[in-house]
């Protein structure tokens, strides 16, 4: 967006002064990573001291690890040198001044999914007077949310305007050195979210973000940190539904929750990036780590997601129940089809009393495609009467396909209850013939048996995003039959 | 309506209907008889388009086109319903979603709006009545759970509503008691007109006390060896079908 560029233009004119870097007139960096890098990184964000120290010791942490070991996962070995860590947005005189210069396969995709035409010339980086509608929209949001005493804001402007606030939060929850990948981003993460609830506040609109698709491709390391204060409650909304169409690509992002007494964050994913085509060719690897820390009592934390994208996806949105009486959901959508991976899932970590958590996963897999839950439930020996109830039901479309679960389950208290169901199936050709028989086409049938088994999950996600993530699957599931 | 000349059609190397011929106008009910394994269901399977069968010979014309160049679904929008022998659970989707799914689908295909949501409800109530089901089983999961017998009269519910031109029924009688037989005949016979034809598969000449057939034929060894009129059920019923098979060898 045109404000963020003018901004990042002023704080490359600020570090100017503090004379860092000399080499800023460049869009992007050269591939490779060092601490000077990271360094160049900081100076351009204009961030405070802190954030320069945090980073650099994430860096040098990260230097002593190795990759986690992949599992269920084929992944082709990354060359984290050949990555370029920062790219500045292109200037507006650059973007497609109209939506006739995107990719019509591009704009094919909002079209099925319902996106608005303003809101796809937003996603799609045009600089129109659309685009500059939306800020200007985004700017009374802004407004409305301020009177609320609500912070929403990116967190590379947090970190101007709340240094203190970010400090206090930021990596409490996922440390810096927490993993391979959460290390990483913690060294060269460029952007993302920034969300504080302030006490007894009830946010005023669903907070959303798109992670869009633009030349810049600074959405592959974002960091997204979100504090719900006493009594205060919050939705928050992620989409990642622009695809992008580049090689395999790192997408590395780290999403820390931290949610205070009687407090409750809603958080609900869409993710569509880039799944590769349908002989498994390029798409994104996403390794994610996304953690809610429940501090407070009666506290709340509900991890919504519908995934659907990437050529590989590395992702367990867990919650640490600290608080007496916490409450952690996680309700996921995991589609593979053609050569996608997906080793997905979710960790409750129970510490408080009175504790209890819900899981629900459902994963279709099609194709050629490998898809795998993998949760932990662990109960520390102090969490007396701590309860929890995972459900895992597979769908397999087609014999190509896989799917695996691995509950771990640690209990030190004897007092827990811990149930665990667990199906699989498969969409037979007896039923695709039986809906075609009825008029219903093949593919239209397997989206609307997928759907009926999704049914549970969808309920969770506000209105807009439901019929969203159908959409959606109905695309991603294309191909998967005849 | 419908004209099938010289059918050949295999089960990988193994021939199931060998040369079967029959015609079908517009209005007419025919029942088709004959024992076990004789090829009926695969005769509607291929019909309806189901994979796994190879025409090896022959022709099939519906209304003018070649019906076997169709898309098992292409078949069911220009009209082709097949009442399941066998009716198939689909967990997870509800039965009032399927068929106004279905429903919207054909009426798309003849160019017509999507069906109004209001006016879906009073046809979908109303057919339900006639059926004598409990609406409940509208809001259940496709055929999950269902018992034999509600299976079988929640494929008549999806044919009353869907209208078929030609409308396929094998074996809707089995698994059906007295009183659901006579309520299932009862809303076929809500169905016949002059513009549909029926092609109905049964085994009992009880089903054809209700609902009265224009031609019975005896499919036998893959091909109709008989056929006759309604008093060639009772004859089959008193003599079963060796008669019939040993005159046609
Ligand atoms: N997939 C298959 N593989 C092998 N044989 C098959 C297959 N499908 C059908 N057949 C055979 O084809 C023959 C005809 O079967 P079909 O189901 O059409 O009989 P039917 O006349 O409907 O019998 P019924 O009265 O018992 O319903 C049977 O011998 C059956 O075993
Ligand atoms: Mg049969």
């Amino acid at each position: 967006m045109s404000t963020s560029a003018q901004e990042i233009d002023s704080y490359i004119g600020q570090k100017y002064k503090d004379g860092f870097v000399t080499d800023v007139e460049v869009d992007t960096f050269p591939p490779g990573l060092d601490e000077q890098v990271i360094a160049k990184l900081s100076a351009i964000k204009g961030e405070p001291e802190f954030m320069l120290e945090y980073r650099l010791k994430a860096f040098r942490h990260w230097q002593t690890m190795t990759e986690p070991n992949w599992a269920q996962l084929n992944i082709e070995p990354i060359d984290y040198q050949s990555i370029s860590y920062y790219s500045a947005p292109k200037k507006d005189s650059d973007k497609p001044q109209s939506l006739d210069e995107i990719d019509p396969e591009l704009l094919e995709t909002y079209k099925k999914l319902g996106i608005p035409l303003d809101e796809q010339e937003r996603l799609a980086g045009v600089a129109v007077d659309a685009v500059f509608d939306s800020v200007s929209v985004a700017t009374t949001f802004k407004g409305k949310l301020k009177d609320a005493g609500v912070i929403f804001c990116p967190i590379s402007e947090a970190l101007q305007e709340y240094p203190d606030l970010v400090k206090q939060y930021l990596g409490t929850v996922v440390p810096s050195g927490d993993n391979f990948f959460a290390a990483l981003n913690a060294a060269v993460f460029t952007d993302g979210s920034f969300v504080y609830i302030p006490k007894g506040v009830r946010c005023p609109m669903e907070l959303s973000t798109y992670f869009r698709i633009n030349a810049a491709n600074t959405g592959q390391f974002e960091r997204t940190l979100i504090i719900a204060d006493e009594d205060s409650h919050v939705s928050y909304l992620e989409g990642c539904t622009a695809p992008m169409r580049d090689e395999n690509q790192l997408h590395a992002a780290v999403v820390e929750l931290v949610v205070m007494d009687n407090a409750e964050i809603k958080y609900s994913t869409v993710q569509n990036w880039y799944p590769g085509d349908e002989n498994g060719v390029g798409g994104i690897y996403n390794f994610v780590t996304k953690r809610a820390e429940c501090r407070g009592a009666n506290s709340k934390v509900s991890w919504t997601q519908v995934e659907t994208g990437s050529a590989i996806t590395w992702k367990y949105p867990s919650c640490v129940l600290l608080g007496d009486n916490s409450v952690g959901e996680f309700y996921s959508v995991a589609v593979t089809n053609n050569y996608q991976q997906a080793d997905t899932g979710t960790k409750m970590i129970h510490i408080g009393k009175n504790t209890r958590s819900t899981i629900i996963s459902k994963g279709i897999s099609a194709g050629r495609s490998q898809n795998t839950y993998r949760g932990l439930v662990k109960v520390a020996k102090n969490a007396t009467n701590a309860r929890n109830y995972t459900q895992c039901d597979s769908l397999l479309v087609g014999d190509k396909c896989g799917a695996h679960t691995f509950p771990y389950v640690e209990v030190k208290q004897p007092s827990a209850q811990v149930e665990h169901e667990a199906t699989t199936s498969k969409i037979s050709e007896d039923q695709l013939f039986f809906c075609q028989q009825r008029g219903i086409s093949a593919e239209d049938a397997v989206s609307m048996i997928v759907n009926g088994f999704c049914k549970s999950v969808f309920k969770e996600l506000p209105m807009e995003f439901a019929v969203e993530a159908q959409a959606l699957l109905g695309i991603s599931l294309e191909g998967s039959v005849g | 309506m419908l004209s099938i000349e010289n059918l050949h059609v295999s089960v990988g190397d193994k021939p199931i209907l060998k040369g079967l011929n029959l015609q079908i106008n517009a209005g007419e009910v025919h029942a088709i008889m004959g024992p076990n394994g004789a090829g009926k269901s695969t005769l509607s399977h291929v019909l309806s388009g189901k994979s796994g069968y190879t025409v090896t010979a022959g022709t099939v014309i519906y209304q003018g086109k070649d019906l076997l160049d169709l898309e098992p679904d292409e078949r069911a929008r220009e009209g082709v319903f097949l009442a399941f022998q066998y009716p198939v659970e689909v967990p997870g989707v509800s039965n009032i979603y399927l068929m106004k799914a279905a429903l919207n689908a054909i009426r798309k295909h003849k160019g017509l709006p999507e069906v109004d949501a209001m006016d879906f409800l009073t046809l979908v109530k109303d057919k339900v009545k006639l059926l004598e089901m409990d609406e409940k089983f509208l809001y259940r999961s496709v055929n999950e759970g269902f018992s034999g017998g509600e299976k079988k009269r929640n494929e008549i519910l999806q044919a009353a509503i869907l209208e078929p031109s030609l409308c396929i029924l094998d074996e809707t009688d089995s698994g059906l008691d007295i009183d659901a037989l006579k309520v299932v005949a009862a809303g076929v016979n809500s169905l016949r007109a002059d513009d549909r034809a029926f092609l109905m598969i049964t085994h009992y000449q009880r089903m054809l006390d209700y609902i009265k057939p224009d031609i019975v034929h005896v499919l036998a060894n893959g091909k109709i060896v008989k056929s006759g009129g309604p008093e060639l059920a009772l004859e089959l019923e008193a003599k079963g079908y060796h008669w019939v098979e040993e005159q046609a060898a």
